[in-house]
């Protein structure tokens, strides 16, 4: 029952994913794209729960590295999405012309 | 389910509508940078949530979460723009190897999964190992540390065709009976590995806005898996957007090259140069910097047409600086940019804005060829094939069909460029041969710091 119900939620994120993504314009597609993939940093949330006390010395090896790289995706992504969208500017009122 | 698991996981729905509504705004260059940070906010809100679970083990948390904060913020921060399309190539790899590492976790801890859960561990880190390894080599090849020319092999398809069976083998091994299969869970490993770097190789520099977009549709799907590993809807929820991210800017760049992403994958395009002698030739009438002030002084309209050549040159700085004097001089200035120029999808808009160039200068590619014939001069920098008019009619061309920017309609088109060679796809072009066509020889940027030069001069 819990894998039909995970299938559920996929095959609906999967339209919505569709839905959203086509109204994005081509001049921002590179934002889109670093900013989509600092939300594939989501695996964190799953490695930060499997990083627990009880654990046997390699899945806590694992466990931290996944930590690390997913952190790198996540804190690097959003940053680096920030400083580009931060350049796109509309023309100044008043501006040359 | 406790109280505890309830509010973590109401708050989790909380998280995936800040992700949708981020993505949403990113459908306007306004509210972009808002769009973004909510998303940040939602991550950053599951992350706090996730940490209230019982029996973490913090130190080990708070290790990895410093060592990639750090890397991630120095690398965000020192990037150069004309750089992205490494920075993400890279970005998506460790994506990838996240969900690997945590599927093979998961596994090392509970060794006795259910066929389902087998399965999508399988995925999981399959999926993670060829993102992680496909990524790095698109990262090796874009920034130049090994050949971008596509690598072929004879018997390329059948290797890759071994390399897939011996996966799907294994994970139906591995699924049968995973407690038992630890060799087999590493075969997979090993296997995703090599079948990364097999399938990333043969494909060239010019391909890769579709193989970046693709990485970045699988490193959503891995989390995707990840999260049916750990049973964790927020992840599916993620991963799947990522996912769907991925495939749609797949698709359309497919669609600027009129080319199934089929024959990007497996044909090695470029691979093979038309022997020299071949293709339209005639006569090139070469400008100086004073010819092309002339020409650019009397214009009304001028749109620029930048490619690779302007990121390799850095010139987009001095092109900004150019199109403000032409503005200055009463021009109408617009960028027609086509949607795989450079390296990764909507690269050239990033550079323009790094140049502080007004968004709504940029235009795209359908919206400007229906006004070429009015356009006074193009001026074409670093660009070739997507302005290759045999696109249009020379059907025994290799680009033949592909969508161009029609800058041959134009009234003048100036091309910057280093030489006659052809561009990428190993072609000559016809555009440079035209009767209204100029070249303009030598390096992007010095060619337009001349320009610049001339009109500053003159004033």
């Amino acid at each position: 029952m819990e894998a039909v119900f995970l299938t559920f939620v996929f095959v609906l994120s999967i339209f919505l994913g569709f839905e959203l993504i086509s109204k994005v314009p081509s001049t921002l597609h590179t934002p889109l794209m670093s900013g989509s993939n600092a939300i594939s940093g989501i695996t964190l949330i799953g490695s930060l729960a499997a990083v627990k006390t009880d654990n046997v010395q390699i899945a806590i090896i694992l466990g931290t590295l996944a930590v690390a790289f997913a952190t790198v995706n996540v804190v690097g992504g959003y940053a680096v999405t920030d400083r580009m969208l931060g350049m796109f500017k509309k023309k100044d009122e008043g501006g040359a012309k | 389910m406790n109280i505890m698991t309830l509010g973590i996981n109401f708050v989790y729905v909380i998280s995936a509508v800040m992700f949708i509504f981020g993505l949403k705004m990113l459908s306007s260059p306004a509210t972009a940078r808002r769009g973004n940070l909510i998303s940040a906010l939602g991550m950053l809100l599951a992350i706090v949530v996730c940490l209230m679970n019982a029996g973490l083990d913090y130190k080990w948390i708070a290790l990895g979460v410093f060592i990639g904060s750090v890397i991630g913020l120095v690398a965000a921060y020192k990037v150069e723009m004309t750089s992205m399309p490494e920075m993400v190539a890279l970005f998506n790899g460790f994506g990838g190897i996240a969900s690997l590492l945590l599927a093979w976790g998961e596994y090392h801890q509970h060794p006795e999964l259910s066929v389902f859960i087998a399965v999508v561990t399988f995925l999981s880190a399959f999926i993670g190992g060829v993102t992680f390894s496909g990524s790095m080599v698109a990262f090796g090849k874009l920034a130049e540390k090994i050949s971008s020319k596509a690598v072929v092999f004879s018997g390329q398809h059948i290797v890759n065709a071994l390399i897939l069976i011996t996966a799907i083998g294994s994970g139906v091994i591995f699924a049968m009976n995973p407690a038992d299969n630890y060799a087999f869970f590493m075969v997979i490993i090993a296997v995703s590995l090599i079948f990364g770097v097999t399938s990333v190789i043969p494909i060239g520099g010019a391909d890769m806005p579709v193989v970046i977009s693709l990485l970045n549709s699988y490193s959503g799907i891995a989390a995707c898996a990840a999260g049916f590993v750990v049973n964790n809807n927020l992840l599916i929820v993620a991963g799947a957007l990522v996912g769907a991210s991925g495939i749609i800017l797949t698709k359309i760049m497919c669609k600027a090259m009129n080319r199934s992403l089929g024959n990007v994958l497996f044909s090695g395009f470029g691979s093979k140069v038309q022997a020299a002698g071949d293709g339209p030739q005639g006569e090139i009438k070469p400008a100086t910097a004073e010819d092309v002030y002339y020409i650019l002084e009397a214009a009304d309209t001028v749109a620029f047409v930048p490619g690779y050549g302007l990121a390799v040159a850095q010139a987009q700085h001095v092109v900004c600086e150019l199109g403000e004097l032409l503005e200055a001089n009463g021009t109408e200035v617009m960028y027609a940019i086509h949607p795989v120029a450079g390296r990764m999808p909507g690269h050239m808009n990033v550079l323009l804005a790094e140049a502080n160039v007004p968004y709504d200068q940029l235009v795209e590619m359908d919206d400007i060829n229906p006004k070429m014939d009015t356009i006074d001069v193009c001026v074409v920098i670093g660009a070739n094939d997507v302005v290759n008019p045999a696109a249009l009619n020379d059907e025994g061309s290799p680009i033949y069909g592909m969508p161009i920017i029609e800058t041959h309609r134009a009234k003048t088109v100036i091309v910057l460029k280093r030489s006659m060679n052809p561009g990428f796809a190993g072609i000559q072009n016809a555009l440079f041969f035209g009767e209204n066509s100029r070249m303009y020889f030598g390096d992007a940027k010095a060619s337009i710091q001349a320009l610049v030069a001339e009109f500053k001069g003159a004033e």
